[in-house]
């Protein structure tokens, strides 16, 4: 049975085969495809001489391009200002570079005259600048200068229009014909055409506009914003709806549109074709004509079905459902959705034909975006098909990260657009693509602090760099006597054993000068004394980079005013490592557990790595943030008296951080460590990392003598946790006020930056044989485990 | 031993259903008779016509004298003026492109023509080297189309590199009688020095209507983002000289300017400069003492001292790349040759694939105006990223600017990219120098999530036919307050699964798959059924973990999801004396593997596993019957660059490897199989991607002094 099969097969088989080869000839030439096939196909000549060609110019033509007869290059830059008119300003001709050389990148608001309503959304565009660190109260020296008219709607037809906006500018002494000047706008020009008029000449002011469009948009020098709403939070904001990586995506629907369908006018071109890919399954496209009074005056045949269609779906549905949404123009350019789907980690597919797209100078759209034409709206079904699974979760990751780097506030997107400029101020040391397009994203990365990739903690893996194999050990004593305590001397002792440990730095923050170097323990690392500063004003800690050499020079000081807590998060030139090991005098670690947390320091280099540890908690009852110095089963906090991290997040606090921020830290006393806890969740959305500790720390040590009356903040000697389970109620007055000083301090910071940026975790790490019942000789860290 | 043979048994032999041999043979000799026969005579067939149509393919071999020639009447049309305005959606053609599953743009050439005007006059000369070669680039691309009616772009065999050898007029006659000249409709010009004197325009004066422009020396006034594609002026230099390349590192100058006519307005900054910072800044000019016969452009001079051009420029950290009477200036091409990293000051000037290249990576650019502070910047440079600059600047060189073939496919690869933009070359593929590709993670899972643990986990047990002790897996397991799901792989394909009623009754759906041969990579397929990000890969023999361990394990999974996260650890070493990697599964201080017996790992990688794992090791896997842990931990590390995590204390682990008393023979055997693997997947790899690291994860308060039940996870590192 199963021979004869197989023999008919064969037989089959082979005749088809044999048809093919000797008629399949025959069959070529009627065929279709035979035609071409059978033409050579022209490529572009192989000249026979090519070898003769001239080429395209001499040699000397081409290095020697220089005409003597034209303008110097001072006169032409001096014609450019006057041959370019404002509406193709540039950087070089419209902007005044000199008035940022002295004070550097300030910005200034004008104050708001009474009677002058503005917008909520242009009040919360105005505070963020306020509360930006570039913020400066004096225009003298300022860079850049911030109406107090709200330019943001400039609809004639809308209630929020502001008359003779002209006029008035006119009469600021400060205008200078715009220059310098950043002008925000979200609404410009009206029904029908919706062009991008303002109303008033902006004359030669850089222009920060929703829906701009490339015509009208002067690169490099004007800015694309996105549209946000006036429920848009000023600061924080919401998280992006992503939650998990699936390949491939584990979404309904494949593709999502439900709009209005413009039925006359401007953008009805692209509006009104969207219905067409509606397949019912995995592509949902829903119009409605319902929008405006008199819709059903220009009704056509699909409206009511439509309109049927159009109430079966909800829109937040469709957004939380689908791998791709539709993005198309309304009537300007720029549309609410597009933010929405980057928060829902629906990716954009976007259908507006001449949009700038908000802050492409930055942000590289490809990544995150399909940036379709409205003229090919029938090819996106199979075009977004076509997208590979991997490169979808990459596109709805990057949307993610990009919605919370730049969007997901007012905050962000105002600094972003003054980062911007301020990048542009000078090239050299501004961010590179790169550093806008992969996370942390370009706000959290200072160009100032260094333009090499290597020197930040977050692109090691990227770039195939490692960090560096030492560390700096940098401690801060407080002590108020005069003299070197037995803690502190141990302790550099342990520290200077560490066969990674590069240098030692000691911050001497009290106000006896320190002690002469000989009373300084001798070790093999150098070691170096940084006198602290008071708190004077005027004399920050920058202009006076103290350091010398374990040559401290003995100086009275005046102890007016307890020292800036904040102080030791200051960059010190000092500090040469990526990695730091921050102690207080009175930390008590030994060598081996140093060495140990630099190991794991060097697999988590852009997070803090340490030893005694407290969380944070939601407390319902009170309904604010609690905080916890307790044992407990989670982690959120490492004290800095005893961690490493990275340098780069001394200049991200001390620099990145707007100064306000900073003063209420040191107004707080107990909080700095707190801040640097937060500001590093912030940057990398992760959990600090503890490492296991020895048990040896005694009962507080704590109330030792300590410098002024603030700070009895300095944090409680290694760990309240391991050494005082009920750490919590430490007896007495000045633990429970520095207790609840803390916790004032986390719900005010959860307050500024409008989210509570800390992340628990609920691991240790240990030694990988840590406790394991082996031979104590075959233990790396043995001394770890000593009860 | 037992454990041992049982877990080879789990992976028992394929089985194939065969023939009866007898027959098989007889099949399989006629049907290759059959088949030869056929094969020979459809050669003989077609032999000649194949021979004869690849003859047809080559190209035609003629000379340039012969090209047809074209009178163009004084009266023909000339195009409109470049417009300013246009973009892509206004002023071309999309429909001409069309969906295509390739996502490749079709580019036309038109035919060579000479053109004269009604005086026989030449217009132009009819081609340079330089067009010719371009032109031969797209021809042998894959973008090139014969077919003038398929074609989305038309590249016309007009020469305009050079405005200054050409008549402007003329050529734009002859450009506007092209036969699908259509206002200049999807026609790309390139042109590299546009402009002439006295005004020096910076785009090509050559009326072309709507034609896009590859252009060299665009300002930020002529050039329409996003349409136009601004690109480097070639140097021929680039051909005739070979400069190997330099080491990045210091070097003998700090600062060097090497072009021969500034202005003078410029040479007294550079002179002033020089003055300020002594020997470390060169200022070289032409060479005016030349004796005959020596080239001028390959010499200069500073004082009387003769350098050899280009060669110096390798003699300098940074290059100074001024502008002249144009924007563009071949002497950036010969800067980055060299390594040396461009200094460029020219306002406005549009840098070469700007739309690209990330050129902050290879360039310092200065306003003229901070001329004078050109030496304060350039010295706040780190050292290591001035090292990255000079790599980057010679990678952007070879990969962009060293022959025109290579500036003609950046050119219509940046077409091509704007047309199909969800199939765009990447940042990375564009920027990152091999070196760096080489080296660098992108981690696919880098967006710092931590999964909610409402999601739960599926835990995949892979079985061949331990019911016994499977049943003990699914009932331990299933005690995991994360479990949302079991899974069963059945790999046995010569038994049935039990029945349903003889399954434990457990609170989660519980699902047994089957699957068609019996190989180890079933294990990792990316099953329908795991609907959560998080799998547990557990072994129907592991049944020594506590739920304590297991949800614990989950949760540093979800603090760690891109990596691997697992009970038991290893580790590779160097054996310095075979000289080659060795497996180790004792009590070591470090791990860099742990074992897919008892493993949380995102099910992405099952996918990876399954589609994308590199070279022939899935299918090396399935033939050893071995390693796929292994396997998988490589996988993971290169793709992520990240360490494994070993959570909880060291167990004993029913494993073959584990029984170290008895066994010894097998055990070796075992060792030396999985050191191969490892081996394997090395050379496979290219590279070792595990990453040893000295920590493993325990819960904050393990082995703590604090109350049990206070923990969350009491029970870990119980035997």
């Amino acid at each position: 049975m199963q021979t004869r099969k197989k023999y008919i097969f064969l037989t089959f088989l082979a005749s088809w085969l044999l048809l093919f080869f000797f008629g399949g000839d025959q069959l070529r030439r009627f065929a279709p495809f035979s035609g071409r096939k059978a033409e050579a196909r022209r490529n572009w000549p192989r000249w026979t001489d090519r070898s003769l060609l001239k080429s395209f110019a001499e040699p000397e033509e081409l290095q020697r391009d220089e005409d003597p007869s034209l303008l110097s290059p001072r006169e032409r830059r001096a014609a450019w200002l006057s041959a370019y008119s404002s509406s193709s300003c540039r950087m070089e001709t419209c902007f005044d570079f000199s008035r940022c050389e002295k004070h550097g990148f300030k910005v200034f608001t004008y104050p708001q005259e009474r009677g002058q309503p503005i917008s909520e959304t242009y009040g919360k565009i105005l505070s963020s600048i306020e509360r930006s660190r570039y913020h400066t109260l004096d225009p003298e020296e300022a860079c850049l200068f911030i109406l107090s008219i709200d330019t943001l709607d400039r609809d004639h037809l809308s209630g929020r229009y502001v008359r003779n906006v002209d006029e008035k500018i006119r009469g600021f002494p400060l205008w200078n014909g715009g220059r310098n000047h950043l002008i925000f706008n979200l609404y410009s020009g009206t029904w029908p055409s919706y062009t991008g008029e303002l109303g008033f000449d902006i004359g030669q002011a850089i222009l920060a506009k929703a829906s701009f469009s490339t015509d009208s948009f002067r690169p490099g020098f004007d800015i694309s914003i996105p549209l946000f709403s006036k429920d848009h939070p000023q600061r924080g904001g919401d998280k992006g709806w992503l939650f998990q990586d699936s390949v491939p995506p584990k979404k309904k629907y494949l593709l999502v549109f439900k709009g209005k369908r413009y039925l006359t006018g401007i953008g009805s071109g692209t509006r009104n074709a969207l219905h067409h890919i509606h397949n019912g399954k995995d592509i949902i496209s829903l119009t409605t004509c319902k929008h405006g009074k008199d819709w059903e005056k220009h009704k056509d045949t699909r409206c009511d079905k439509d309109n049927v269609d159009y109430e079966r779906f909800d829109y937040q549905e469709l957004l939380h459902n689908s791998t791709f949404c539709i993005v198309p123009r309304g009537r300007r350019l720029g549309s609410f959705r597009f933010l929405e789907a980057l928060q829902a980690a629906c990716i954009p597919v976007l259908l507006s034909d001449g949009w700038e797209l908000p802050f492409a100078e930055a942000i590289d759209w490809g990544r995150a975006a399909v940036v379709g034409s409205e003229r090919l709206l029938l090819q996106i079904p199979s075009a977004v098909r076509c997208i590979h699974p991997e490169r979808v979760l990459a596109f709805q990751q990057q949307t993610q990260f990009l919605w919370d780097a730049y969007f997901s506030s007012v905050d962000k997107i105002v600094h972003t657009t003054l980062e911007i400029i301020k990048d542009r101020l000078s090239p050299p040391r501004s961010r590179s693509r790169f550093l806008w397009n992969t996370l942390p994203g370009g706000l959290l990365v200072l160009p100032d602090f260094s333009t090499h990739l290597g020197d930040f903690p977050f692109y090691y893996l990227q770039h195939g760099y490692s960090p560096s194999k030492k560390f700096t050990a940098f401690i801060r004593a407080a002590s108020q006597a005069g003299s070197l305590s037995q803690p502190i001397l141990r302790l550099i002792q342990a520290v200077s054993e560490s066969q990674y440990c590069a240098q030692i730095v000691v911050l001497w923050s009290c106000e006896k000068a320190p002690p002469p170097s000989g009373k300084w323990p001798q070790s093999t690392v150098p070691l170096t004394i940084i006198q602290g500063r008071r708190k004077v004003r005027g004399e920050g800690p920058g202009t006076r980079a103290g350091s010398r050499s374990s040559r401290p020079r003995a100086q009275p000081h005046l102890c007016v005013l307890p020292p800036q807590l904040s102080e030791r998060f200051f960059p010190f030139e000092a500090i040469q490592t990526d990695a730091v090991l921050s102690l207080d005098e009175d930390t008590s670690l030994s060598t081996s557990e140093v060495d140990f947390a630099f190991s794991v320091w060097r697999s988590f280099p852009e997070r803090i790595v340490g030893f005694p540890t407290q969380s944070h908690f939601w407390d319902p009852e009170q309904g604010r943030w609690g905080y916890t110095s307790k044992w407990t089963n989670e982690l959120s906090i490492i004290l800095t008296a005893a961690a490493f991290y990275h340098r780069y997040y001394h200049s991200l606090f001390t620099e990145y951080l707007p100064a306000g921020l900073r003063e209420l830290v040191d107004g707080l006393a107990a909080c700095e460590d707190i801040l640097m806890n937060v500001l590093v969740a912030a940057v990398t959305k992760l959990p600090p990392i503890k490492v296991s500790q020895r048990k040896q720390h005694k009962e507080a040590a704590a109330q030792q003598a300590e410098c002024g009356e603030g700070a009895a903040g300095t944090p409680l000697p290694g760990a309240p946790s391991p050494s005082a389970p009920h750490g919590a109620r430490v007896k007495g007055t000045a633990g429970s006020r520095r207790f609840s000083q803390r916790q004032d301090c986390l719900n005010q910071l959860a307050d500024w930056f409008g989210y509570m940026p800390l992340v628990s975790s609920q691991l240790r790490l240990d030694p990988v044989l840590f406790k394991d019942q082996v031979s104590v000789l075959r233990k790396k860290y043995p001394s770890l485990e000593k009860a | 031993i037992m454990c041992a043979s049982a877990k080879y048994n789990t992976r028992g032999p394929a089985l194939i259903p065969r023939m009866k041999t007898k027959h098989r043979i007889y099949y399989i000799t006629l049907f290759s008779i059959v088949l030869l026969g056929l094969i020979a005579t459809g050669m003989f067939q077609f032999w000649p016509h194949s021979i004869e149509s690849s003859s047809d393919w080559t190209v035609e071999k003629r000379s340039i004298h012969d090209v047809p020639v074209v009178k163009l009447p004084a009266d023909s049309p000339i195009p409109e003026r470049g417009d300013l305005s246009c973009r892509m959606h206004t002023c071309f053609d999309v429909y001409r492109c069309g969906f295509n599953p390739k996502n490749k743009i079709k580019v036309y050439i038109y035919s060579l023509k000479k053109y004269v005007d009604e005086y026989g006059t030449l217009v132009s000369n009819t081609i340079s080297r330089e067009y010719n070669e371009l032109l031969t680039a797209i021809s042998d691309s894959e973008f090139y189309t014969d077919d003038v009616n398929r074609a989305c772009l038309f590249v016309p065999s007009i020469d305009v590199l050079n405005q200054n050898a050409l008549r402007i007029k003329e050529t734009a006659q002859a450009l506007a009688q092209l036969s699908r000249w259509d206002r200049g409709t999807n026609h790309l010009l390139f042109n590299m020095l546009p402009g002439g004197p006295p005004d020096y325009n910076t785009a090509l004066d050559v009326p072309r209507d709507r034609a896009l422009l590859a252009g060299g020396g665009f300002s930020t006034w002529t050039y329409r983002q996003g349409y136009d594609v601004s690109i480097p002026v070639y140097s021929p230099l680039s051909g005739e000289v070979d400069l190997p390349e330099r080491g990045p590192g210091p070097r003998r100058y700090f600062i060097l300017s090497s072009q021969m006519a500034l202005h003078p307005e410029y040479r007294l900054e550079l002179e002033a400069l020089q003055a300020e910072n002594g020997e470390s800044v060169l200022i070289l000019d032409k060479c005016t003492n030349l004796s005959d016969g020596v080239p001028a452009v390959r010499k200069r001079c500073y004082k009387n001292q003769v350098f050899d051009y280009p060669q110096v420029l390798q003699e300098s950290t940074f290059c100074i790349v001024l502008r002249g009477a144009r924007l563009g200036q071949a002497v950036l091409s010969d800067v980055l040759q060299a390594g040396c990293v461009p200094v460029i000051i020219a306002d406005s000037y549009i840098l070469p694939f700007s739309e690209v290249l990330d050129w902050k990576r290879a360039s310092v650019v200065i306003p003229e105006e901070k001329m004078p502070e050109m030496y304060s910047i350039l010295q706040s440079i780190p050292q290591r990223q001035i090292e990255e600059m000079q790599r980057q600047a010679r990678w952007f060189w070879e990969a962009y600017f060293r022959s025109m073939k290579a500036i003609a496919l950046a050119t219509l690869q940046i077409i091509n990219d704007r047309i199909y933009p969800y199939a765009a070359i990447s940042y990375e593929e564009w920027n990152d120098p091999p070196a760096v590709k080489w080296s660098s993670v992108n981690n696919p899972l880098f967006l710092p999530l931590i999964p909610p643990q409402s999601q739960g986990f599926t835990a995949v047990v892979l079985t061949y036919d331990r019911v016994e002790s499977l049943f003990r897996v699914i009932t331990e397991v299933s005690k995991v307050p994360s479990l949302s799901k079991l899974l069963v792989v059945w790999n046995n394909q010569n038994k049935n699964p039990p029945e349903d009623s003889l399954w434990p009754k457990i609170r989660v759906p519980l699902k047994v798959v089957r699957t068609a041969e019996n190989k180890l990579s079933n294990r990792f397929f990316p099953y329908d059924e795991i609907e959560t990000e998080a799998v547990l890969a557990i072994d129907d023999d592991i049944i020594m973990l506590t739920s304590d361990e297991l949800q614990f394990g989950y949760e540093v999974w979800r603090e760690f999801p891109d990596r691997l996260v697992g009970y038991p650890g290893r580790l590779h070493l160097w054996d310095h004396e075979m000289n080659k990697w060795k497996y180790e599964s004792e009590w070591t201080n470090e791990v860099s593997m742990v074992l897919t017996g008892a493993a949380f790992y995102h099910k992405y990688f099952n996918y990876l596993y399954t589609y994308k794992m590199p070279g022939d090791i899935k299918n090396w896997v399935d033939a050893h019957m071995n390693c796929e842990d292994i396997a998988m931990n490589f996988l993971v590390a290169n793709v992520t660059g990240k360490s494994v995590i070993k959570v909880t204390p060291r167990k004993k682990f029913k494993c073959p490897e584990c029984t170290a008393i008895d066994g010894l023979s097998l055990d070796q055997t075992h060792m030396v199989e999985r050191s191969e693997c490892i081996n394997k997947f090395a050379s496979v790899f290219g590279t070792m991607p595990l990453k040893v690291v000295e920590h493993r994860a325990d819960p904050v308060l393990y082995k703590d002094d604090f109350p049990e039940k206070l923990k969350s996870f009491p029970n870990i590192g119980s035997l």
